[in-house]
């Protein structure tokens, strides 16, 4: 019998009935009396010298309150980046000043110019058109490696050249990795691209700054998947408000994809402008600004070597990336191509050696920052096609090379510092071979041919290091937070439940399974708890929701939180049965004295920690709250196998997925659906990326799929319907509920089983074809063939 | 958007007169002026909307057999009314963007917007359609002129457009993956005196018939005719979505099967 309730069961998403009925309240819903609103001038160029800026005309157009440039911001910190990358020489990465509003110099097509604050937006985007901008154009960097050579143009002048940091991992390595790659029996290589996306949640960005002059509070409404670090980030090092001074508020936010993480000056600019002009200010991103300002995703240009002995065993992985950081350092830009990326180069393989190399890039593009996955699908995606050409050159298959080299014990110490603590890859791998039915693929392959089409079997496993992170490990490699999460679980006097969690949902489904888990420890009713997120001013603390951690790290502090409220409950309980509190059990909302008859309800025992008539005062104090902070001790390692079958038109090059299983182990499972609705979107942008999206920049660094007419976002109809699987569970050794995070898997798992998918297909009509880049658009794969 | 007026009038003739004003521009669905007012690329002092005009509105058949549609008939309309009589058109008509921008859009907005991607200018042209106005008749071979140009006059509405219906036709869309434009779209009508093809999205010059394709169908409608055909990549369009080289095999693919389709 499925469960109805707690750890197990799928009870529906009660956030639901608002995000459905259209009551939900999000950023933009927020209107505060007086408010005014801005509208951004932002460069239509890439590159350029800033000679000056006249706003005299547009300052006497109606409405306007106040016009902002550059200038106004040269007291204040610049937009901070929240890791420090040393390089293979031991330096520290080149690090430039991120301005709130470009002074100078602008550095991308969006960045912001000037910013108009208005009594309307109409009247605000009006005066924008009246500002005079005196700019000398300068050439632009886009391509990575012109980026890289000598004698570039720099995108900073005051840096030493445009590239960040040249990273080694692990640097001692390279001698032997070297080596093994010369004494191989077999070595495959091949070079690809990890295209540039858009992450394109549905809500568009949206901040709210207001200002209280009386007692001097600053609060910012903001969508954000974590408003702890911006205030953080916002206060500390860009305006100097300290934490008690400012409030920060993400109400329901429609969608983040890690975009929605880092801090970026609009927040920075409303908050400040709402002092300066003593009301509060709006601003509401169009989609269009969206394209140009939130940072993209991905953008990776590598070079992988696979080598083998005679036997295709791996005996060496050496990559060579170049990672795209955009015009400056966005929060998280400079972990994503390193520590996020590079740690996960050995798979579910045991390699013994691998080195990997990232060349990150500044060019006069948008900022790059963590997009779904984050380093993880740009290193799941290049291992698992060259394993797949590797397959192809030497004749064997695919799936039986992978098992070949499959880690089989645990824990197990990677040569790229990460340990694995559990995992069974075969198993996911055999659950795999099931629900796809790969057994009758040969028999649907030879349908296919008969209606004129290619079909094409693909097929990856990925890993992906979650739950982050130990704070001690990350601060070692460069972060400059900590990365534990928190929750206080506030009973009420009548035994419903507050629980205040510093993750951040939104899409996840948190306020439906945080309170499954609450409800299985405690044994009452889902109903009577809530969870309360996303203001600084109602939660303890907490870094936020991304990298697949809420419920590994977060819902570890939540449980702790709760077993230190049971604790004092069973004080309580022993009290009022006149029993020790050894034995005292908790049970179905009842406390009971063990190998008795004699129990006291939930509800009895957190009445009488309020109201506390016979209560053990001297001992304990009333009240029945508790707050718990969560270090993990490691990352938690989901782990699957993922399928793809694909149709080809050969005549038009358009492909068509036919079928998708994804096998996954996450570790034990709080709510089973809302784990299948993780995987399905994150599958959707998984094949968005293989085969639709795309963010492409012309020479001259304009943003040329710049709308929906050009950037191709995956719609239902592109998609089938997945079968997928998560009946294989190894739970996390080290967390207290065994669990690992599933919201990234899909993304990570399906762009490289898209695409081996596609060169089977081709291969199987006799074409030539070993790689093509993402997105496999239908020219694409028609020229791909045309060429083979 | 920048300010704008707005007129609803009820009759052709009072919504000629609302546009001769300086800078009036007539709205139709607004599927294409809406979001280009929108990114003040276009700054009209006053909008004439066509969507009060019963005169301009719905389906039916002319004393001729053509089928006549009104220049304010939206796609979803043409795609319910339309079919009985001409199911190649009605069809085409109802895989035009989705279904708020088939409520919305109107035939008349799309042939004198004639974007180089857009559907119906193929159906015109294929179809030697006649785009009516409130002062003239024009023959869908004179009236494209390029990439979103036509022949129509400053302040001219298109009132009606009538479609001779062929024996046999078909539209063959393939989609621009972002926008669900056509790619490559082609048209194929069998009309008694010929076969005429006409071809979307892929030429630098907007809609166009493609004549060795006409003949050769013509004289054998069957797709194994076009075997032998090639069509010219040069002036075809190249972008992110495709190579010149590429829209031009899409249109010999795109126009065999509609060949395929049809017969
Ligand atoms: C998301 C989306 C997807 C789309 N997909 C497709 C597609 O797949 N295929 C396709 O063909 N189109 C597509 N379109 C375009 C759509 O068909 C538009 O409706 C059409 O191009 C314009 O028609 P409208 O009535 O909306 O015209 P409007 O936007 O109102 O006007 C367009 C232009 O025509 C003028 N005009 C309007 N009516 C008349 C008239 N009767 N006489 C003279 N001038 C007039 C206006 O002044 C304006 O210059 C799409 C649009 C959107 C928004």
């Amino acid at each position: 019998m499925p469960k109805d309730s707690g750890i197990g069961a799928s009870p529906k998403r009660r956030e639901d009935v608002r995000f459905l009925t259209g009551a939900g309240k999000y950023t933009d819903d927020i209107n505060i009396y007086g408010q005014t609103y801005v509208h951004f001038l932002r460069a239509d160029v890439a590159h350029a010298t800033i000679n000056s800026i006249d706003t005299s005309a547009a300052a006497a157009m109606p409405g306007v309150v106040q016009i902002f440039t550059g200038a106004d911001f040269e007291a204040v910190g610049g937009i901070p980046c929240g890791w420090q990358v040393t390089d293979r020489f031991g330096e520290p990465m080149q690090e430039p000043r991120h301005p709130v509003i470009a002074h100078g110099t602008i550095r991308h097509v969006g960045e912001i110019v000037a910013a108009v604050v208005g009594e309307t937006l109409a009247q605000a985007r009006d005066a924008a058109e009246a500002i005079v901008l005196d700019l000398t154009e300068k050439p632009a960097v886009v391509d990575m490696k012109a980026a890289a050579a000598d004698g570039s143009t720099k995108v900073h002048d005051d840096l030493t050249s445009n590239i960040c940091y040249d990273w080694g991992f692990v640097e001692e390595n390279r001698d032997a990795v070297d080596q093994a790659i010369k004494d191989a029996a077999h070595v495959t290589t091949l070079e690809l691209v990890n295209n540039r996306l858009v992450a394109n949640p549905m809500e568009p960005r949206v901040a709210v700054g207001e200002y209280s002059r009386s007692d001097d509070m600053h609060t910012l409404h903001t969508t954000s998947q974590n408003p702890h670090v911006i205030r953080l980030l916002m206060g500390a090092f860009v305006l100097g408000i300290p934490e008690h001074k400012l409030r920060v508020v993400a109400p329901d936010v429609g969608g983040g994809f890690g975009t929605k993480i880092f801090h970026y000056a609009e927040e920075a600019f409303c908050t400040f402008a709402a002092k300066a002009v003593n009301r509060p200010v709006k601003w509401t991103s169009t989609r269009s600004e969206a394209f140009m300002s939130d940072a993209h995703g991905r953008d990776h240009v590598t070079k992988i070597e696979l080598a083998m002995d005679a036997d295709n065993n791996f005996t060496a992985v050496r990559t060579e990336t170049y990672a795209n950081m955009g015009a400056y350092l966005s929060t998280f830009a400079s972990s994503v191509p390193t520590w996020l990326h590079g740690t996960l180069m050995a798979g579910n393989y045991k390699t013994p050696l691998i080195y990997v190399n990232v060349k990150a890039m500044f060019t006069n593009t948008v900022p790059v920052d963590a997009y779904r996955g984050a380093g993880r699908p740009e290193a799941t995606f290049q291992l698992e096609r060259v394993i797949d050409k590797a397959a192809r050159e030497r004749g064997v298959d695919p799936i039986a090379l992978r098992r070949q080299n499959f880690v089989t014990e645990f824990p197990y110490a990677t040569p790229v510092a990460v340990e694995y603590d559990t995992g069974d890859y075969e198993a996911t791998m055999a659950k795999l071979e099931e629900i796809a039915d790969i057994g009758g693929f040969a028999a649907r392959r030879a349908e296919s041919e008969k209606n004129g089409k290619l079909r094409g079997l693909g097929v990856n496993c990925y890993i992906e290091a979650c739950g982050i992170a130990p704070s001690n490990l990350v601060g070692q490699l460069g972060a400059r937070a900590g990365l534990y999460d928190a929750a206080t679980v506030r009973v009420n006097a009548t035994g419903s439940i507050s629980v205040m969690v510093g993750a951040h949902s939104h899409g996840q489904g948190h306020e439906t399974s945080f309170p499954q888990v609450i409800s299985e420890m405690i044994g009452i009713p889902e109903d009577q708890i809530d969870i309360v997120h996303g203001d600084t001013s109602k939660i303890p603390f907490g870094m936020g929701t991304y990298g697949s951690r809420s419920l590994a790290v977060c819902g570890s502090a939540m449980v702790r939180a709760a077993e230190k409220v049971i604790n004092k409950a069973k004080k309580i309980a022993a009290h009022l049965l006149e029993a020790s509190d050894a034995d005292i059990e908790l049970k179905d909302g009842q406390f009971s004295v063990a190998g008795t008859d004699k129990s006291v309800a939930w509800g009895d025992v957190t009445l009488a920690a309020y109201v506390p008539h016979n209560y053990p005062l001297e001992d304990i104090e009333p009240g029945l709250e508790e707050t718990a902070f969560y270090d993990p001790a490691n990352f938690t390692y989901p782990a699957g196998a993922y399928a793809c079958e694909v149709e080809v038109d050969p005549d038009t090059g358009k492909v068509t997925i036919e079928r998708f299983s994804a096998a996954d182990d996450f570790g034990n499972v709080i709510n089973p659906m809302i784990v299948s609705g993780q995987v399905h979107g994150g599958i959707a942008q998984g094949v968005g990326q293989a085969l639709l999206e795309n963010c492409a920049y012309d020479e001259d660094g304009q943003l040329i799929s710049a709308s929906y007419m050009d950037y191709a976002m995956p719609r239902a109809d592109d998609l089938p319907f997945y079968s997928v699987d998560h009946s294989c569970q190894t739970p996390c050794t080290h967390n207290p509920l065994g669990v690992k995070g599933c919201g990234e898997a899909g993304a990570i798992g399906s762009p490289p089983s898209v695409v081996n998918a596609v060169i089977d297909a081709l291969q199987s009509g006799g074409k030539n074809v070993t790689h093509i880049d993402m997105p496999m658009s239908p020219s694409r794969v028609w020229e791909a063939m045309n060429n083979a | 958007m920048y300010a704008f007026d707005i007129e609803r009038p009820s009759t052709i003739a009072d919504a000629v007169t609302a546009l001769q004003g300086e800078d009036a521009q007539a709205l139709g669905g607004g599927q294409t002026l809406i979001p280009t007012l929108k990114q003040r690329l276009a700054a009209p002092s006053k909008l004439v909307s066509l969507s009060g005009i019963g005169e301009m509105q719905g389906v039916c058949v002319g004393d001729d057999g053509a089928v006549c549609i009104g220049g304010a008939t939206t796609h979803a309309t043409v795609s319910r009314e339309a079919a009985a009589h001409y199911p190649g058109l009605a069809a085409l008509a109802s895989h035009i963007g989705d279904p708020a921008v088939r409520n919305r859009g109107t035939i008349g907005g799309s042939l004198a917007n004639n974007d180089p991607a857009a559907c119906y200018p193929a159906a015109a042209l294929a179809s030697g359609a006649t785009i009516v106005t409130n002062n003239r008749e024009i023959a869908a071979d004179d009236y494209f002129q390029g990439m979103f140009s036509t022949a129509l006059d400053e302040g001219e509405v298109i009132t009606e457009v009538r479609f001779p219906v062929p024996q046999a036709a078909n539209y063959q869309k393939f989609l621009q993956p972002a926008s669900r434009f056509a790619l490559v779209g082609v048209f194929v009508a069998k009309y008694a005196d010929g076969v005429r093809v006409a071809v979307t999205g892929a030429s630098e010059n907007g809609v166009f018939r493609w004549a060795e394709a006409e003949a050769a169908l013509s004289a054998d409608f069957s797709a194994s005719t076009l075997d032998g055909l090639n069509m010219d990549a040069d002036g075809m369009i190249a972008d992110l979505h495709g190579s010149s080289a590429y829209r031009a095999h899409l249109v010999k693919v795109n126009t065999k099967r509609a060949v395929d389709a049809a017969s």
